[in-house]
């Protein structure tokens, strides 16, 4: 087996590319240092000098509003330059390979890349490719990893519960094709949540999916009994019809979230969602907007997770 | 020329003979013991076997000159041992016409490295709609059609394609492979692709084509040969049809054989395979078959990708892997894990692959051509760029280090490598 090839080899954070195979002593550090950026976040002067000089390339062939500038916003805290890309609309429409384009932007100066790809893996391939002093932080790909996405929620639920060892969380949906879902699972399983459960269709579930520590449950009343913690995720539209679901109402009828059906959860229970939510599709309003919603907390904390990963990768 | 070759151990699959002797050789075939040869070549310590048959090596001539030639393949397939090879249809254009076929033979005889039997193509373009002129193209010198990697959607002409050629005793090889289960998919549906976020390719999408191929090839009685099984599935379903004595061959690759899905790793794309990697349980099954005699060929499945080819996400990555000077060693390695004596083992590249492809090779005797592959079983070498002569060097095996080395090919009784 490849030695993994986000850590240095002193075992430090050189990329975040994926959750997996990240020891649990390194999530905890990203987590505390997040911890201490929020308070920066909250400041009138919203700026620390920890990447002045440094550039980060947000190097996006995939678009993405959200994410970008949440990643932006994080990177302007930290005082590093920042350079937005979006390959979608250039090189790549022009038949310029991904490592070329890589190549341009390394002589150029860069310091990190943030990397979203449709295709699951290709932050390792860019990772493989960039000089030494260079480090890559996977802002999404395929249905791979999504790693600050789920640091982030990681970050949410130690936030509301303090602790990992007593919990029961459960994600809904969209299983298959999600990034989060993969890397939020990880996480949770790293960090020693002793119940994680995925509820869903067969049709959204990858095919042994137990193989990641985690139970499966098709039935929303029996799989969110008791759960401390429930993750929703986003359905794409274009897979609300044809061979995966019949359609959105239908969905929304058997794994919609409800009050109702979150009446089975414990009663102090938090509610997640990544976004941008499909309200009335995987959540209902009444919940999204309800008491137990944890869901703009999450954004706000993004930006000091995202804070944390690129000032610990470019220290290291 | 006549060469003697002394003091070699010399295996003969076909027949199981295994002794230390010498062969003599003129005219280009095996002779009987001669005097006063041209040249001595001395095999102590070294195997002596027939040349090794290949029934699955891309040389990518026509189409894809810049990812292979036929000089540095067949300069791959003589340092690999190869002397007989069948080369699949899927070339750009496709070989479904007698000029393409004849340029190919004409190509490949010039260069003189190894046989070049082409596998004529199933359909016109490969498109799986209207056959090609099989009789026209046996005549220009194909051996089998296929389809290559491409796929055959549609079950009706898959039906009348098997009545044709078995009408005239044509062999057909396939790949079973439902392309509609299988669309999108780019690795096992399994344990690493759920992981790694890779679109799945379940195993019933081959043992649902078998399914289908047995049936036609039962109804029809056409000859099939089940080309590159990939699933433990697939494995119990020839072993069904070969006990109701189906004309029914097949064979697996270099890679299906030693690895699985777990040496995806962090998204090598030199595992990025047509069909792909499964699971251990599949690769022990297909290793277990193979040593029964259910799967009856070990190919290389040779398929050499430049390198923008595969420096690309691993879904995007082109498939395949370069194994023509692999074959040897890989079979070696798995004959001695299964302690099998080394006539048996050979079989599985040499006598058993003839037979399939219905020509006169793989094997030693007096009359028969000389092809030889004269090797030290013994000999390490570490798998790499540099000690590779394809163009391509694209493989999974990079940096693995194995036993096998080939001294000398020889090509109807001339030497076509030293090494």
């Amino acid at each position: 087996m490849q030695r993994n090839p986000q850590l240095n080899a002193n075992g430090e954070l050189q990329h975040l590319l994926s959750i997996e195979g990240l020891p649990p002593e390194v999530l905890l550090q990203i987590l505390d240092t997040a911890e201490s950026f929020v308070g920066v976040t909250e400041r009138e002067v919203k700026k620390v000098p920890l990447l002045r000089g440094k550039s980060v390339f947000n190097l996006f062939f995939e678009p993405s509003t959200r994410t970008r500038t949440t990643f932006e916003i994080a990177a302007k805290r930290l005082s590093a330059d920042v350079i937005n890309l979006n390959i979608a609309a250039s090189s790549a429409t022009k038949g310029e390979s991904l490592l070329d384009t890589v190549a341009n932007l390394s002589a150029m100066q860069a310091d990190i890349f943030i990397v979203r790809h449709a295709s699951s893996g290709a932050p390792f391939l860019i990772a493989r490719h960039v000089k030494p002093h260079e480090h890559v932080v996977n802002a999404g790909d395929g249905r791979h990893a999504h790693p600050t996405q789920g640091l982030l929620d990681l970050y949410t639920i130690r936030h509301y519960k303090k602790d990992f060892s007593g919990l029961t969380v459960a994600i809904v949906g969209d299983v298959l094709h999600s990034r989060v879902a993969r890397s939020l699972i990880h996480g949770l399983t790293t960090l020693g949540v002793p119940q994680v459960r995925v509820i869903g269709p067969q049709t959204l579930l990858p095919l042994g999916v137990e193989a990641l520590g985690v139970r499966v449950f098709h039935d929303m009343r029996t799989g969110l009994r008791d759960c401390d913690v429930v993750v929703m995720l986003r359905l794409q539209n274009e897979r609300m019809r044809g061979a995966l679901l019949p359609s959105a109402q239908e969905f929304f009828k058997h794994y919609g979230l409800t009050e109702e059906k979150l009446a089975a959860a414990r009663r102090d229970a938090i509610v997640m969602h990544p976004g941008p939510m499909n309200r009335g599709v995987e959540i209902d309003s009444t919940v999204a907007d309800g008491p137990r919603s944890v869901i703009l907390p999450q954004v706000t904390f993004g930006i000091a997770v995202r804070m944390a990963v690129m000032s610990i990768v470019a220290g290291n | 020329m006549r060469i003697h070759v002394r003091n070699g151990r010399v295996i003969d699959p076909a027949t199981g003979r295994d002794a230390v002797a010498d062969v003599y050789v003129a005219d280009g075939k095996i002779a009987e013991e001669f005097a006063r040869p041209d040249r001595v070549i001395d095999a102590k310590g070294l195997v002596v076997a027939p040349g090794f048959v290949d029934l699955a090596a891309r040389l990518r001539e026509p189409g894809f000159e810049y990812k292979a030639t036929l000089e540095s393949e067949l300069e791959a397939a003589a340092a690999g041992g190869v002397t007989s090879l069948a080369c699949p249809p899927d070339t750009d254009p496709p070989l479904d016409e007698p000029g393409l076929v004849d340029m190919l033979r004409r190509r490949a005889g010039a260069l003189s490295r190894a046989r070049v039997h082409p596998i004529g193509a199933l359909t016109l373009k490969l498109e799986g709609v209207a056959l090609t002129e099989m009789g026209q193209l046996t005549d220009a010198g194909c051996v089998a059609f296929s389809q290559g990697n491409h796929a055959m959607p549609d079950s009706q002409v898959l039906w009348r394609a098997l009545q044709y050629a078995a009408t005239f005793g044509y062999k057909v090889w396939l790949r079973a492979e439902d392309a509609a289960l299988a669309r999108g998919g780019v690795a096992h549906d399994g344990e690493m692709a759920t992981r790694l976020g890779l679109p799945g390719i379940p195993p019933f999408a081959e043992t649902i084509a078998l399914g289908t191929l047995i049936e036609l090839a039962r109804a029809t009685r056409a000859r099939v040969h089940v080309c590159r099984l990939s699933s433990a599935g697939a494995v119990e379903l020839v072993r069904r049809a070969k006990a109701e004595k189906l004309p029914l061959t097949c064979d697996v690759a270099i890679h299906h054989l030693h690895l699985s899905e777990m040496d995806l790793g962090y998204f090598d794309s030199h595992c990025r395979l047509e069909p792909p990697l499964r699971s251990q349980r599949d690769r022990d099954a297909l290793s277990r078959a193979l040593a029964e005699g259910v799967v009856d060929c070990l190919v290389s499945d040779h398929t050499p990708v430049d390198e923008d080819g595969k420096h690309l996400p691993f879904a995007e990555a082109e498939p395949g892997a370069t194994g023509l000077e692999l074959l040897l060693p890989l079979a070696l390695k798995w004959g001695e894990a299964h302690q099998l004596p080394l006539a048996a083992t050979l079989a599985r590249i040499t006598s058993e692959p003839a037979r399939v492809l219905g020509v006169d090779a793989g094997r030693i005797a007096v009359g028969a051509p000389a092809d030889l592959a004269i090797f030290d079983p013994r000999a390490a070498f570490q798998v790499s760029p540099q000690t590779l002569k394809s163009q391509g060097k694209n493989t999974p095996f990079l940096g693995y280090e194995l036993a096998g080395r080939v001294r000398f090919t020889l090509l109807a009784g001339s030497v076509v490598y030293e090494g």
